[in-house]
């Protein structure tokens, strides 16, 4: 028997709203395609590209616990700031994350959240800054593995003659980042 | 024949593939005004045990029997307060909780099968709903685990 959609939002609120949910989550349209955006009780957890519930929720479920629920309401905060990012409106992500990252990798992530809006910067110059200048290639790698894209900044990383490299997401999204925050990749430095 | 033991689904695939069934077998249970709350409670609950779940083994028999349970306690709740006024003498411990420990080695068929007929006195059309068979197949679950738990000398 067909189960109201009154019901069936009721339902998915009181199941956040209990705290019983190791993920919530939904999918929040943008001008580079729907967005799976995932939130645990501590905060962001997941921003991924080309949404496919189907085959984005086992990841999640293998990584924070198989209660994973599509909840619209718990992803109200980062849905409002990444629709002010996309509008030009917002610069910096004040939601709280969640990553579990190691030393190192926690290193290079936090060196990333400070790359301001609008400038980039290389593999190389972001792994001297964690402490280890030789390891471009494990940055590179930590970009591409990037659990959420935007809000952690991995698109204002480029290669060292300017080139855009590579993204998680395409290239073609990684330009129009850049594009939106207005960052000219001539004056790299 | 061997169940699959499968990892446990992401909840959301769990529930999406038996919200319509648990709400069609609630609103028999409890009828169309309560169905609401009683399958509120009844995901909330399987939300709540989901990771002590050891495997993917009959979900549709488990959910369901949270949801026979929840039209239960629902039905003496319901008792409890039309009777306010009378003292209310009740068995201290509810047939179907006995029977969910005696029937817990049982196959998760069997043991849906025998728990929600001898436990919550549902018809075989009702237990056949839950664990999606036919009425037979749910006929031959529930004496098959009858007379699996015979031979361990419990007799129902």
């Amino acid at each position: 028997m067909k189960v109201s959609d009154d019901l069936d939002r009721r339902f998915r609120e009181r199941a956040v709203s209990e705290g019983s949910l190791d993920v919530a989550y939904d999918l929040v349209d943008s001008p580079i395609g729907a967005l799976l955006v995932a939130v645990t009780e501590r905060g962001l957890c997941r921003i991924g590209f080309d949404a496919e519930p189907e085959r984005d929720l086992d990841p999640l479920a293998r990584l924070f616990g198989a209660k994973v629920l599509r909840a619209p309401k718990a992803v109200d905060e980062p849905r409002r700031e990444l629709s002010e990012y996309f509008e030009g409106t917002r610069t910096a992500f004040d939601v709280p994350v969640d990553v579990r990252f190691d030393a190192f990798r926690l290193r290079v992530m936090d060196e990333l959240s400070r790359v301001p809006y609008g400038e980039v910067t290389t593999y190389g110059a972001l792994a001297a800054r964690a402490g280890k200048p030789r390891a471009a290639r494990a940055v590179g790698t930590f970009m591409n593995r990037n659990p959420i894209p935007i809000v952690l900044p991995c698109h204002r990383v480029v290669g060292a003659n300017g080139s855009l490299t590579g993204y998680g997401g395409g290239l073609e999204r990684k330009e129009r980042l850049l594009q939106l925050e207005g960052a000219s990749l001539t004056l790299l430095g | 024949m061997m169940e699959a033991v499968a990892t446990i689904p992401p909840f959301e695939r769990f529930y999406v593939d038996h919200r319509e069934g648990v709400f069609g077998f609630l609103v028999r249970r409890v009828g169309r005004d309560r169905a609401e709350d009683a399958f509120q409670e009844t995901f909330l609950r399987a939300l709540k045990s989901y990771e002590s779940l050891a495997h993917a083994g009959n979900l549709r028999a488990w959910v369901f029997t949270i949801a026979a349970r929840v039209a239960v306690d629902d039905f003496r709740k319901r008792r409890a307060t039309a009777a306010e006024h009378e003292p209310v003498v009740e068995d201290s411990r509810p047939a179907y909780a006995e029977l969910e420990h005696l029937a817990g080695e049982l196959p998760p068929k069997e043991r849906a099968a025998v728990v929600l007929r001898y436990g919550y006195d549902l018809e075989y059309s009702d237990i056949a709903l839950a664990l999606g068979s036919s009425e037979e197949a749910a006929r031959q679950a529930t004496s098959s685990g009858v007379r699996r738990l015979r031979r361990k000398g419990v007799t129902l």
